[in-house]
């Protein structure tokens, strides 16, 4: 039994060593291009990246990496200098059929702290107006949550409104129909899916507000919906090619366990997210503007804690003017970009009911950028981030400073 | 000239990345904040303050013991910046109109749970209990006043007011729970011992406070106070023994305020003022402390501005509730160092007096009565000028 088994194995090293050996050959490696003449949109973000393929296999791969140096300063108290190495993401897709496609995109995050699949689906074209999807999907509320890849933005920090508010990246089992139709000048899109959600770690939690990435650490969310119900996510978007994209979101369901054994132990209670955003690179100028801004809606019972708001919003702005676009140092389109960043979130919305006095727990920030892009698969990021964040008293003001130098780069 | 623009962008990157270190939030003085330990700590004494300041700013959730019912999720959520409390976090307590002891333990009593966990529903105060709301008081320098003795704040009482100047003073004699280490030199009396702490001055020490606050205010039980709120039986402890420990330590060793401008002359004629007018019959400027385990607490002399007594306060602040030995009108005198920085961790606005009804200094003067009815008319005849130097003086605390 030992002998077959070990001949078993040897079988299969032998077999994978001829395998690893290929892959490495670089020849086999072919990039694909990026389809330059086709205009995107922000639902296309997970298909619109660089990929390799190997040998004639329909199978193709890719991912990025991202690592950068930090300073930050609070109130004077500093952790020191830092560095960081925030993610690690590898994307898989295969075309199984030439209108069946399959991606998935794992995501290893500070150094493998974090392992998620944050994408496995499975798309199935019957027209370019109707697709399924189905999986894990990411559900497409604003822009950034599809759209987050670090090589495309000039800002080492992830936008707060987006991670900290949404809960980017927010991926759960579903299924759904996605559709687009160009026309001209104007493409239009669709996303409609049913899929897994959050649950009541939403206002329990050691955040101390209402808080929807806290969902994110149950491990049971991608077989189970805590609520029995299943959340919805819908998105419009329409693009102009000179006027830009638009897109109008929304995701809500029912977020507690009210159920339980046939017990009923709650009354049902809803969350609902909007989503506005909006991208356009305006032609002469070259200046690209990207923005997105969430509202958040949550049923939180009256008897429960005021640090948990049932009223969020807020989002970012970011502003990327190239200033030098050129041949630079032996690379033929290298880009040199000046950007910032604006951003604002409100975790609670509302007033003290003793009080009648806003309810602090609000955050600005600045963050002026210098990137540099050897090619547009690559960027070098050197940030600052001034931040004033009010606790939820409205007390004086914490004020944190923040040095990055770092890079992002897909493979 | 691509390599000269290239030079001068680079050039200038580096010369922002210099002169950004300017633009780094710098610390705010250290006067200007409450939080942070004694000075003069050991290494081992400040991990331990390091420790019980990490415990004291855990939020707490259901996984975590929180509830079910409860009034916070976290020793921070009242007391803010070590500071004072703010109205959205206040406490209600019931039941108690007598030294007699309160008569509705068995219906929640003495305090209310005012809120609870998904699915669960809030305590109401039961037909016909008297209460009152409390406000969190400002945490720093407890150490201080935990190791001061007995005899020193027994010397400080004037029961049968033998000076005759209209201020009485007397301790708060309580029972005490079985789990509080009793100080040396402890004064009893048919029992019942000096208590120091909270508004009606009930509580014997730091450790009584923090284990009945965190069953009382977050619904977490602890080896020491293991009956559940609700279920009024014993559970399993929530908290470990190493993070009470950790937080009585930590609360030890908040700094006393620092005092701020005491060089400017209208804040030196304030003081002469408070000095004057005999607010110090019971906001006492100068305590000691006896031997403390902890060397920085230990023989010193500080200034909160207490005799930590109870006092008549007249009918205004009369709740009809109490505890302890304490009367329904009476109040344990308040330290006032901090009174400067209220309004950092109140949200900009001063909520003072037991239950944060004075929304200023002076309108908590107004407030006083009872045996500082004299005091409050003195500092009413004032000339003005001279009422907004004793204000600027008690700002300065």
């Amino acid at each position: 039994m030992n002998y077959k088994l070990n001949l078993l194995l040897i079988i299969i090293i032998v077999s994978s060593i001829n395998k690893v050996t290929a892959q490495i050959d670089s020849t086999l490696l072919n990039r694909i291009p990026k389809d330059t003449l086709k205009q995107a949109m922000n639902m296309d973000a997970t298909y619109n990246r660089p990929f390799l393929s190997i040998g004639k296999t329909p199978l193709a791969i890719g991912g990025y990496t991202e690592a950068n140096w930090q300073h930050a300063t609070s109130d004077g108290v500093s952790e020191g200098h830092q560095f960081q190495a925030r993610r690690l993401t590898l994307f898989v897709a295969s075309t199984i059929n030439k209108r069946l496609k399959f991606l998935s995109e794992i995501e290893f995050e500070d150094g493998g702290k974090k392992i998620a699949i944050e994408f496995a689906s499975m798309d199935v074209e019957f027209n370019p107006l109707l697709n399924f999807r189905g999986g894990i999907i990411m559900n497409p509320i604003g822009s950034f949550n599809q759209n987050h890849d670090g090589p495309k933005w000039e800002f080492t920090d992830r936008p707060i409104s987006a991670t900290q508010m949404l809960p980017a990246t927010w991926s759960n089992s579903g299924f759904g129909l996605f559709g687009k139709k160009f026309k001209k000048d104007w493409m239009f899109g669709y996303e409609f899916y049913l899929s897994g959600g959050f649950d009541n770690s939403i206002i329990d939690n050691t955040e101390n507000k209402t808080f929807l990435p806290e969902a994110k650490k149950n491990p049971e969310r991608f077989e189970e919906i805590n609520s029995g119900l299943p959340m919805v996510t819908g998105k419009i978007a329409v693009r102009n090619k000179l006027a830009g994209e638009i897109g109008l979101s929304y995701m809500g369901g029912v977020y507690n366990k009210f159920n339980d054994d046939g017990n009923i132990i709650d009354i049902k209670r809803r969350l609902d997210v909007f989503a506005i955003d909006y991208n356009v690179t305006i032609p002469k100028v070259k200046t690209t503007v990207i923005a997105e801004w969430a509202w958040i809606l949550i049923d939180v019972p009256t008897t429960y804690l005021q640090n948990f708001g049932s009223n969020q919003h807020g989002g970012f702005v970011d502003i990327i003017q190239p200033v030098l676009s050129r041949k630079m140092f032996g690379w033929n389109k290298a880009t040199l970009n000046l950007a910032c960043r604006l951003e604002y979130v409100d975790w609670n919305y509302a007033n003290f009911i003793e009080t009648n006095t806003n309810i602090g727990d609000h955050l600005w920030s600045v963050m002026p950028a210098i990137s540099f892009r050897p090619t547009a698969q690559t960027v070098f990021r050197f940030n600052y981030r001034y931040q004033q964040q009010t606790d939820l008293l409205g007390n004086p003001a914490a004020l944190t400073g923040v040095f990055q130098v770092g890079f992002s780069t897909y493979f | 000239m691509k390599k000269q623009k290239i030079l001068f962008l680079l050039f200038t990157a580096i010369i922002c990345f210099i002169s950004c270190k300017k633009i780094i939030p710098t610390a705010a003085p250290v006067e200007e904040i409450l939080e942070g330990p004694i000075d003069g700590l050991t290494i081992e004494e400040s991990n331990r303050f390091l420790h019980g300041d990490e415990a004291f700013g855990e939020f707490f959730t259901k996984e975590t013991g929180l509830g079910p019912l409860f009034v916070e999720n976290s020793c921070v959520s009242c007391h803010t910046g070590a500071g004072k409390g703010h109205p959205s976090s206040i406490v209600t307590r019931f039941g108690q109109i007598d030294e007699l002891g309160n008569t509705y333990l068995d219906y929640g009593g003495p305090q209310l749970q005012n809120r609870s966990i998904l699915g669960f529903s809030p305590e109401v105060i039961p037909s016909g209990a008297s209460s009152t709301k409390l406000l969190a008081p400002i945490v720093v320098g407890l150490g201080y006043l935990d190791f001061v003795t007995d005899a020193y704040i027994l010397a400080m009482a004037d029961p049968d007011d033998a000076n005759g100047d209209g201020v009485t003073g007397i301790p708060n004699w309580n029972t005490i729970p079985s789990f509080v280490e009793v100080r040396k030199g402890a004064i009893t009396s048919n029992g019942k011992y000096i208590c120091r702490f909270g508004k009606k001055a009930s509580v014997y020490d730091i450790k009584q406070q923090i284990v009945s606050a965190l069953n009382e205010d977050l619904g977490v039980n602890s080896v020491y106070d293991p009956i559940d709120l609700l279920s009024k039986q014993e559970v399993d402890p929530e908290i470990s023994t190493q993070k009470i420990v950790d937080m009585n330590f930590y609360l030890r060793t908040l700094k006393a305020p620092t005092p701020r401008n005491q060089d400017d002359p209208e804040v030196i004629k304030g003081k002469n003022l408070f000095n004057q007018i005999q607010c110090t019959s019971c906001h006492k400027p100068k305590l000691e402390t006896g031997y403390s385990p902890i060397s920085v607490l230990s023989n010193k002399e500080f200034y909160p501005y207490t005799d930590l007594l109870l006092h008549d306060m007249g009918s205004g602040l009369d709740d009809g509730y109490t505890e302890g030995s304490a009367k329904t009108y009476e109040w344990r005198t308040p330290p006032l160092w901090g009174l400067g920085l209220a309004t950092s961790s109140q949200g900009g606005s001063y909520f003072l007096l037991h239950d944060g009804r004075a929304h200023s200094i002076e309108e908590a003067i107004y407030w006083h009565g009872g045996e500082a009815a004299s005091r409050r008319q003195m500092y009413l005849a004032l000339p003005t000028d001279d009422k907004n130097a004793l204000l600027k003086f008690l700002q300065s605390l």
